[in-house]
């Protein structure tokens, strides 16, 4: 049975309030990242925080910076990502660690409203029910991107988050273009403004890392570039400010 | 004044139009550099073609202007980044950058094709 060398980032942000510890945890085959941050913590030191949920896949909650790269820890078997038997977990980048691998989500949800990122109806209960066309173009780019359960990888794993604090990101930008292609909306133009200001589409560098990164295979690139080509014909035709 | 949302879609687009012309540009002077070198030709003999030439003056200014609109928005973008506010300062910076290429690109055209 051999060893896993795990350095686990504890403390809080930055160099001064925190630092990595190292831990020895035993290797078990099919052996996933949040293993092995649930071994830390039952059997070695209980005081290490960190969050989960469904632990299958599905709620995007345990995300973490494994060897450098924002990954849903309990999709990441350990055999792929610590050939060397080392492995080192921090926080998500880019948001400010509350406490050892937990960090506050708040700012990523933030900018999810700045975005304009929720539906506004255009009808009501006692309406017929809105007819959408599954095959039409719109419903179809929808289709690709809205399957985004708000996990934080691709914010994390942004170079422009990194640079630009005000920057929307990928996640709030790619719901925003779900809900420009919904034709039951009513808010496009507020939501074409919202995403075109100084610091929206137009700020992205198509680096890619969000697309790369997106455990959902989503492309907030391709979401992205749509914004970037939609806003720029809506100020040709008048429709923003 | 214009809101932001329309300004940074409008500056968008001027990049992506501009680069269009750049990428014909580029290529037309690339090759023109590189047959005029090949060719052995002095500056003298270069010069002897592009005097006078309405053609040339004509495709130079075009490259000025699209040079003039698409570095300020580039340069913009990235600055942008690192400046953390001074947004009004960073635009008028810009602007300026945009008349300085201009101003050089058109002093050149006129050396060159004029003298």
């Amino acid at each position: 049975m051999s060893t896993l060398v795990v350095r686990v980032w504890r403390g809080g942000q930055g160099a001064g309030a925190g630092r990595f510890e190292t831990y020895d945890v035993p290797r078990q085959p099919a052996q996933t990242v949040l293993d092995v941050v649930t071994h830390i913590q039952r059997r070695i030191d209980p005081t290490l925080a960190y969050r989960f949920a469904c632990r299958v896949g599905m709620c995007g909650s345990c995300a973490m910076t494994v060897n450098g790269k924002a990954r849903w820890t309990c999709r990441t078997h350990v055999q792929a990502v610590a050939g060397d038997g080392v492995l080192e977990i921090a926080p998500l980048a880019h948001f400010p660690v509350i406490r050892d691998l937990v960090t506050d989500m708040r700012a990523f949800f933030d900018k999810w409203a700045q975005a304009k990122g929720e539906f506004v109806p255009t009808a009501s209960r006692r309406d017929p029910f809105a007819g959408v066309e599954p095959a039409s173009a719109a419903r179809r780019a929808v289709d690709a991107a809205i399957e985004c359960i708000g996990c934080g990888i691709c914010h994390s794993s942004c170079d422009v988050v990194a640079w630009n604090p005000a920057y929307l990101g990928p996640a709030a930008l790619n719901r925003a273009w779900t809900l420009v292609n919904d034709v039951r909306d009513g808010a496009r133009a507020a939501r074409l403004a919202a995403v075109a200001g100084d610091a929206g589409c137009h700020a992205c560098h198509t680096h890619q890392s969000c697309t790369e990164r997106c455990p959902k295979k989503l492309a907030p690139t391709a979401s992205i570039a749509a914004l970037k080509r939609t806003t720029a014909f809506a100020a040709l035709a008048g429709e923003i400010e | 004044m214009m809101g932001a949302p329309r300004r940074e879609a409008l500056l968008w687009l001027a990049q992506r139009a501009s680069a269009v012309v750049l990428a014909l540009c580029v290529v037309v002077h690339l090759a023109t550099m590189i047959v005029a070198v090949r060719g052995g030709l002095s500056a003298a003999e270069i010069l002897a073609r592009t005097r006078g030439s309405v053609v040339w003056a004509a495709f130079y200014l075009v490259f000025v202007a699209a040079i003039a609109i698409h570095a300020p928005i580039g340069v913009r973008a990235i600055l942008a980044e690192s400046s953390g506010g001074h947004r009004r300062r960073l635009d008028i910076a810009m602007a300026a950058f945009a008349l300085l290429l201009l101003a050089a690109g058109l002093r050149a055209v006129y050396a060159v094709t004029a003298g």
